[in-house]
């Protein structure tokens, strides 16, 4: 069989960066991990109008089986410690989007909320932060896709 | 019946323990701690009353005294009245009512939580929305919050 | 402990099959004993549920106690949402305090927004503009449907139909627009003041908002084929979680549950506030058409009838409706008289929601307190789901229908 001519179609040359980070961002499965009303915006950007779906996202009911913790509420300091434990349980490489002004930094609740956490990123790295209270659906979509730009210039060579 | 109908049938019956009756946007009755639960009892069980639920339970600090302050309603009669004690700051105490109602576990619960009143003969008294751990009553006047929760700073 | 030991547990006929299996425990009344040899000693299991599952509705915690599948014990644990709003309340002033009212019941924030308001404006003893009152009858109802259809979408998830969540938000999103259109938010508005409203309706909404209702209208028996009568539904949803009227006012369970037990109650009838007796609309009970009186299936039924009621309220106040200022009560400096306190009540869409506040005669409410009906709703979660398997556990959540954010506050 020959193989001169055959390359052009059936080919493709990549790095293994761009491959793994392609495989990455297309497939980012969510936690279903709503904590407050930020919570009920993340469930309509899933449902009828935005339909996150086409970003290759799936809610999954585990974080074993999620790459990508939205936090979508305010954080209090019982709950804390379960986040932090939900994100220790999620599989590496593993994303965390703060959505709203809670997560990112206690928002209303910053002054006089004693039980609220100030920040998420208190206890758990943050990649992307959304602001807004609650962020409209095009914001966290917004925010997915900021987070995939993060992904596709990721490698998986040890830096430094 | 009005608020000063349900006053007049509780003081026949009980006499000193029922204190006065404030009139205001809504009109209240105050009833010494101590019997706030044969007070609920009556009030709970007369055939003219029956008031069969306890619409809220509610602390209040005022400073020179914490206060519980019962809402009550009958749906069968329509009428409403409004209940309040006055305990000590330091040794707050007041008999439960979770027997009559049984919303009022929680209610109590969450009294006890915001601001330290204890509830003698309660089942489980233990805070309710603060976690087990937590330090001071957040909605007595002179709290002040905790520097760290679980080596989490608090404040910002 | 007064709700758990001293009850029976009830378990409906032909809901549960016997357990095969003989307990020696004291303190367990009902045990089912089988005769013969095969007695099976078996351990109660601890099974910890939440904070973070999908289905409790947020993070609610419930810690049970099960026999094999069979629930003998639930324990819920709240708090993991305690926001302090009644802290917040104390050091904020009085307009302040609404945007944080929104954040109780995040599904329902018009509605919250006005039972505050409604205790502020009763303490402050001023007239409200009848535009106002329309304007905010036709929000609260709107807001109500929308509430009612997160409701139905959610429960058909947990129950396992997805479908019904699509159909439920898409026509969520209309009710947004006209949200939108009107004061610029999708989900938490602070639009209702004291005294009055953010902004009057736009033009145009008025034939958009009956566009809409048209629409809409047609949609609820849609709805219904999907929902409602499926087979798989009514079998996990019919005899689960019964609520006898008795335990429904013991637990103060108002609105759509305490309906659902078949008690024509509804404060937008029987203590009617705002402008709700000038409107005609049924007030949608259980009848136990499915399985026993009260059951979830009932309690679910309300919320979808109602739909179509509050279609009929909004109709009648669109047509009704006056010309008028809609800030022209706002008054310049919400300060009630010294020592003023009063306990509002309004028919929010999860039921009964108190608003008890006190005034030192500041600017700052000196206390405010919140009687939330998820609240007393989550505390009869023990009564409702004993004698049932864990699956129906979801059922019943779903069925009473509870906000977190208002439950925690």
């Amino acid at each position: 069989m020959r193989i001169e001519g055959q390359f052009n179609d059936n080919v493709i040359v990549t790095s293994l960066d761009y491959f793994i980070n392609w495989a990455r961002l297309s497939a980012l499965w969510p936690m279903t991990f709503g904590l407050a009303c930020c919570a009920i915006e993340m469930m309509a950007t899933g449902a009828s109008r935005y339909d996150w779906d086409r970003f290759g996202m799936i809610p999954r009911a585990s974080p074993r089986q999620s790459d990508l913790m939205i936090v979508a509420g305010t954080v209090t300091l019982k709950m804390a410690s379960r986040v932090k434990k939900l994100y220790d349980q999620m599989a590496e490489p593993r994303y965390v989007i703060a959505m709203g002004c809670c997560a990112t930094s206690g928002g209303p609740y910053w002054q006089h909320g004693y039980h609220v956490l100030k920040g998420v990123d208190r206890v758990i790295p943050v990649d992307v932060y959304v602001p807004g209270c609650p962020p409209r659906p095009e914001s966290l979509l917004e925010g997915v896709m900021n987070l995939q730009e993060k992904i596709r210039h990721q490698t998986i060579a040890k830096v430094g | 019946m009005t608020p000063q109908e349900i006053f007049d049938a509780l003081k026949s019956q009980f006499g000193d323990v029922i204190i006065d009756l404030t009139e205001n946007v809504d009109t209240w009755i105050r009833v010494k701690p101590g019997s706030i639960a044969d007070v609920c009892v009556f009030l709970h069980d007369d055939e003219a009353m029956k008031f069969e639920s306890l619409m809220c339970l509610s602390g209040v600090d005022y400073e020179e005294h914490l206060s519980v302050v019962y809402h009550l309603s009958s749906s069968s009669h329509r009428h409403r009245i409004t209940l309040k004690v006055e305990v000590p700051r330091d040794d707050p105490h007041v008999p439960t009512v979770e027997h009559l109602w049984l919303v009022a576990n929680w209610h109590e619960r969450e009294a006890y939580d915001m601001f330290g009143i204890v509830f003698d003969g309660h089942s489980d008294l233990r805070r309710i929305l603060c976690p087990d751990d937590w330090e001071g009553h957040p909605l007595r006047k002179d709290y002040q919050v905790q520097e760290f929760y679980r080596g989490i700073k608090v404040e910002v | 402990m007064a709700d758990t030991d001293t009850q029976q547990v009830d378990r409906p006929e032909g809901a549960i099959p016997d357990a095969n299996v003989t307990v020696d425990r004291p303190g367990y009344p009902d045990e089912v004993a089988l005769e013969g040899d095969d007695n099976i000693e078996s351990e109660l299991m601890t099974l910890n549920m939440g904070p973070q599952h999908p289905s409790t509705h947020g993070v609610l915690r419930l810690e049970l106690k099960t026999d094999g599948e069979i629930i003998e014990h639930v324990r819920p644990h709240i708090g993991y949402l305690h926001r302090c709003f009644e802290k917040h309340a104390e050091s904020l002033s009085y307009p302040q305090v609404i945007p944080f009212t929104d954040r109780m019941d995040y599904l329902a924030a018009m509605n919250n927004n006005l039972a505050y308001c409604l205790a502020v404006e009763r303490l402050l003893e001023i007239e409200i503009p009848e535009r106002v009152e329309y304007v905010r009858v036709i929000i609260c109802e709107l807001n109500r449907l929308a509430s009612h259809l997160v409701s139905f979408g959610t429960y058909g998830m947990d129950i396992g139909a997805f479908t019904p969540f699509l159909f439920a938000f898409r026509e969520r999103e209309d009710i947004f627009d006209l949200f939108e259109m009107t004061c610029g938010a999708r989900m938490l508005y602070n639009y209702i003041w004291v005294g009055g409203v953010s902004h009057d309706f736009p033009p145009g909404f008025v034939e958009k908002c009956t566009a809409f209702l048209d629409k809409f209208e047609g949609k609820i028996n849609d709805y219904n084929n999907l929902l409602s009568y499926n087979k798989i539904f009514i079998e996990r949803t019919a005899n689960i979680g019964v609520l006898p009227v008795d335990k429904a006012y013991s637990y103060n369970l108002t609105g759509p549950n305490l309906r659902g037990s078949g008690v024509k109650w509804d404060l937008r009838r029987d203590d009617p506030y705002s402008i709700y007796d000038r409107f005609e609309f049924d007030i949608p009970v259980g009848s136990g058409e499915m399985g026993q009186l009260g059951d979830c299936w009932d309690r679910y039924m309300v919320r979808i009838r109602e739909m179509g009621e509050s279609v009929r309220i909004i109709r009648q106040a669109l047509e009704q409706m006056p010309d008028g200022d809609v800030h022209k009560a706002v008054p310049r400096n919400v300060r009630p008289p010294k020592d003023a306190e009063c306990y509002t009540r309004s028919e929010t869409p999860r039921g009964e929601m108190g608003i008890y506040v006190i005034s030192d005669g500041s600017n700052v409410p000196y206390r405010v307190k919140v009687k939330s009906p998820c609240f007393t709703a989550i505390s009869a979660m023990n009564f409702l789901t004993r004698g049932h398997y864990v699956a129906d556990i979801i059922a019943v959540i779903g069925s009473i229908d509870i906000v977190l954010g208002e439950v925690d506050r």
